[in-house]
């Protein structure tokens, strides 16, 4: 039997929108959804109505496309997105799942959420305004996350009279910031969301935008047509890690159609594959511990293929990131949820309890040095102390100033003691296994997005 | 060394794109259970009948194969179901070696506790059992099968979802939620509810159901009902759905898009009696399936909304 991972994570695209507020995000997302036909009669119907209830476009039967987005009954009466929405779509080409996330200043915690998942990350720029604060903060944070992607959407580019100087000087600014924070992937488009000007179709009012000069793409072409994480990964960002979420021995009970007798010793780890692929035959380390072993086993579940049939196992001989899987072991271990199988090759992580990190500050409370948390490390939570606040980002400049403590919406540079060794990846290295969250051991709350290393 | 549990093999996806999508999806949700189940004292899971439960309580044997579900199911069974439903969700919970939990909004009305709304729905009416379900059972988690793409409000959900002892969701003070690490914490009186299909379309769902061939109740496949014409949707004629004299009754090849309570949820006219054929139909379907077929989502832009705050799934 041949088996092959299976999964094409391009498939399945997720990027998310950002800017500030007015700048029209949620008029892009409806107009995206709109002339890629993914809106619905009945929601057209809706929406039509409730412009002409307003009186949107002043009678002129347009309709007011942010209301496609803005779902809560807050949004559409204050006429600004609150939350983090996500819509679906489908092209000829890509599965597409969108974050559409608010630009209110208080809300950036939501474009940190948004971002965090991204494989690109929609920037809105007012086309009249150029870049703001807002811009700085949200290309920092999408920086600071890492979206592979960034394509600065310049809106209202109609009340510029399509201004092709008025563009370039944009860009110009944008790139500047981009290039000051690390961002080298970014791509600029002139749009105008309202009346549709390079959103779905190439515009006739921009004869200017072409290949050559520009990127010359319409904005969902570009959306369409752009490599994924895994695909644009370097070598060293293949490195297997697989941290166990479930130790599945079916004493308990088996599913049905299983053999009991034949499971009786059966001990597999469940989990989701976070970084490259595993095979059978592979060494593999467990950690923090250190030990190792070899894989001998990668099962899932295959289909009930029958009513009322069994669950037939499928073995198979290799599955990449990010297929669920359950691993089989060549020696006993005692391996538990919180740990981490890491490929033997190349080199894994050593666990550490002192380490430097960059936080996004979520809490409504200020962080204040030597604060004691909670930390969540993919399936580990372990307790850990901030021992020292070592800097923030200052969105002016964009450099790294003193600072005691960080504040809601603050980006820094912390020190972390915690209870127990962790096996971290610097994040710039992999993305899911260097990301962490702090908790508020009382409240429960989410107080910061971590993201392990110094750059 | 571990034995190997019996094995079967199958076709491998072809690795298009469709069904790569379909994969990716599966993975997120299957990890999703799982991290619940591992950081929850006393998880449950939603189970209808209807097409997205059952599309995540298979995800939840996969998830845990070849050991069995490690939870009970419960159903807030509303008194105007379909027959044909709940004798699929007896079957299932049964063929599967489940315990269902069933919180019978009948009760509540025979004894006084909730009172019949004038229009005669009684999906609103769901909450209290529910929320009284979960509060007996001591249930700290519990799966919904609740998908985004179903509603606006619904849009706004988490992946986990904090809900105060009155089960009631603030959507203006929603923890974030980042990368794939979910945040469970909660404290005494409080759960979380967890939509582990919250990325999946209905498309997805039915192109899910025809690759793994999943069974489901007949009422999602086109049949022949007395059905009457009532707010542009096709009523069946039912002991709680009754035809007024100026509403016909004729005989229609209809099937089930949503499967809700029978007083407010419409039939739609379709041939598609097969699984692939429903995939076709609803890939060209011009309508949402709350659009076409529930009554209770039409009374205001804002009804689910609404609904979730009081604590609805």
């Amino acid at each position: 039997m041949t088996d092959t991972p299976t999964i094409d994570p391009g498939s399945l695209f997720r990027f998310a929108t950002a800017g500030s507020v007015d700048d029209g995000k949620s008029t892009l997302v409806g107009r995206l959804l709109h002339d890629a036909k993914a809106i619905l009669a009945d929601q057209l119907e809706a929406v039509t109505r409730t412009s002409e209830e307003r009186g949107f476009g002043g009678g002129s039967g347009r309709i007011d496309l942010a209301l496609l987005t803005d779902g809560l009954r807050a949004e559409r009466e204050q006429g600004i997105t609150i939350d983090v929405a996500y819509r679906y779509f489908a092209t000829d080409r890509r599965s597409f799942v969108l974050a559409d996330c608010p630009g209110h200043v208080q809300y950036t915690k939501n474009t940190v959420t948004g971002a965090s998942t991204a494989d690109a990350v929609v920037l809105l720029v007012d086309a009249r305004h150029g870049v703001v604060e807002q811009t700085r903060r949200h290309l920092a944070v999408t920086a600071l996350l890492r979206v592979p992607h960034v394509i600065v959407a310049v809106n209202k580019i109609d009340l510029v009279d399509y201004s092709q100087e008025r563009f370039d000087q944009i860009a110009a600014d944008i790139t500047r910031v981009a290039h000051t924070l690390g961002v080298e992937q970014l791509k600029v488009v002139p749009v105008s969301a309202l009346e549709g000007d390079n959103v779905v179709d190439a515009s006739e009012h921009t004869p200017w935008y072409t290949e050559g000069s520009y990127d010359g793409r319409p904005l969902l072409r570009i959306l369409e047509e752009l490599p994924t994480v895994d695909e644009s990964g370097s070598g060293e960002a293949r490195a297997f890690r697989f941290p166990v979420q479930w130790v599945i021995r079916p004493q308990g009970g088996v599913a049905q159609g299983v053999d009991a007798e034949a499971t009786r010793d059966y001990r597999g780890y469940a989990g989701q594959i976070a970084s490259g692929t595993v095979a059978v035959g592979d060494k593999v380390v467990v950690l923090p511990s250190g030990r190792t072993t070899t894989v001998t086993g990668i099962d899932v579940a295959g289909t009930a293929a029958t009513v009322g049939g069994a669950f037939p196992g499928e073995q198979l001989q290799e599955a990449a990131a990010p297929r669920s899987v359950t691993l089989r072991l060549a020696d006993e271990l005692d391996v538990a949820r919180g740990e981490l199988i890491a490929g033997a090759s190349p080199e894994p992580p050593e666990a550490v309890q002192d380490f430097t990190a960059r936080l996004a500050w979520l809490g409504a409370n200020p962080l204040q040095p030597r604060a004691r948390v909670l930390l969540k490390h993919g399936t580990a939570t372990v307790q850990a102390m901030v021992t020292s606040v070592d800097g923030r980002v200052d969105l002016d400049t964009m450099e790294l100033t003193e600072a005691t403590g960080l504040e809601l919406n603050d980006l820094g540079t912390v020190t972390l003691r915690t209870a127990s060794p962790l096996p971290l990846d610097d994040y710039s290295d992999l993305r899911r296994t260097g990301a962490f969250l702090l908790i508020d051991s009382q409240s429960g709350n989410t107080l910061a997005a971590g993201l392990v290393g110094e750059s | 060394m571990s034995q190997t549990p019996q094995t079967a093999v199958r076709e491998h996806p072809t690795g298009t794109g469709e069904q790569s999508a379909l994969d990716a999806l599966e993975s997120e949700s299957i990890h999703i259970i799982r991290e619940v189940v591992a950081e929850f004292d006393r998880p449950a899971m939603l189970f209808s009948g209807g097409k997205d439960s059952v599309v995540m309580l298979h995800l939840a044997a996969k998830a845990f194969w070849p050991a069995a579900i490690p939870f009970p199911v419960l159903h807030v069974d509303t008194g105007h179901n379909f027959p044909e439903v709940l004798e699929f969700r007896d079957r299932t919970v049964e063929r599967l070696g489940l315990r269902l939990v069933v919180a019978s909004v009948q009760d509540y009305i025979d004894d006084g506790r909730l009172t019949e709304r004038p229009d005669g729905t009684r999906n609103p009416l769901q909450t209290v059992p529910l929320l009284d379900a979960i509060m007996d059972n001591k249930f700290d988690a519990v799966f919904g099968g609740g998908r985004r793409d179903e509603d606006k409000a619904r849009a706004k959900e988490r992946i986990l979802s904090l809900r105060d002892e009155f089960g009631q969701w603030d959507p203006r003070n929603q923890r974030p939620e980042l990368w794939n690490l979910y945040n469970g914490r909660h404290t005494a009186g409080q759960h979380v509810r967890a939509f582990p299909i919250s990325n999946w379309t209905e498309l997805d769902i039915w192109r899910y159901i025809e690759r793994e061939k999943i069974d489901l109740p007949p009422i999602y496949f086109a049949h022949d009902r007395d059905v009457f014409r009532r707010d542009d949707m096709w009523m069946a004629v039912t002991p709680v759905s009754q035809p007024k004299e100026t509403e016909p009754v004729e005989v229609q090849k209809v099937r089930y898009r949503t499967v809700g309570d029978m007083s407010c949820t419409g039939a739609v006219l379709s041939d598609a009696d097969s699984v692939d054929r429903v995939v076709a139909e609803v890939a060209v379907s011009t309508l949402t399936e709350r659009g076409a077929t529930r009554a209770d989502d039409r009374l205001s832009e804002a009804a689910m909304e609404d609904r979730k705050k009081d604590g609805y799934f």
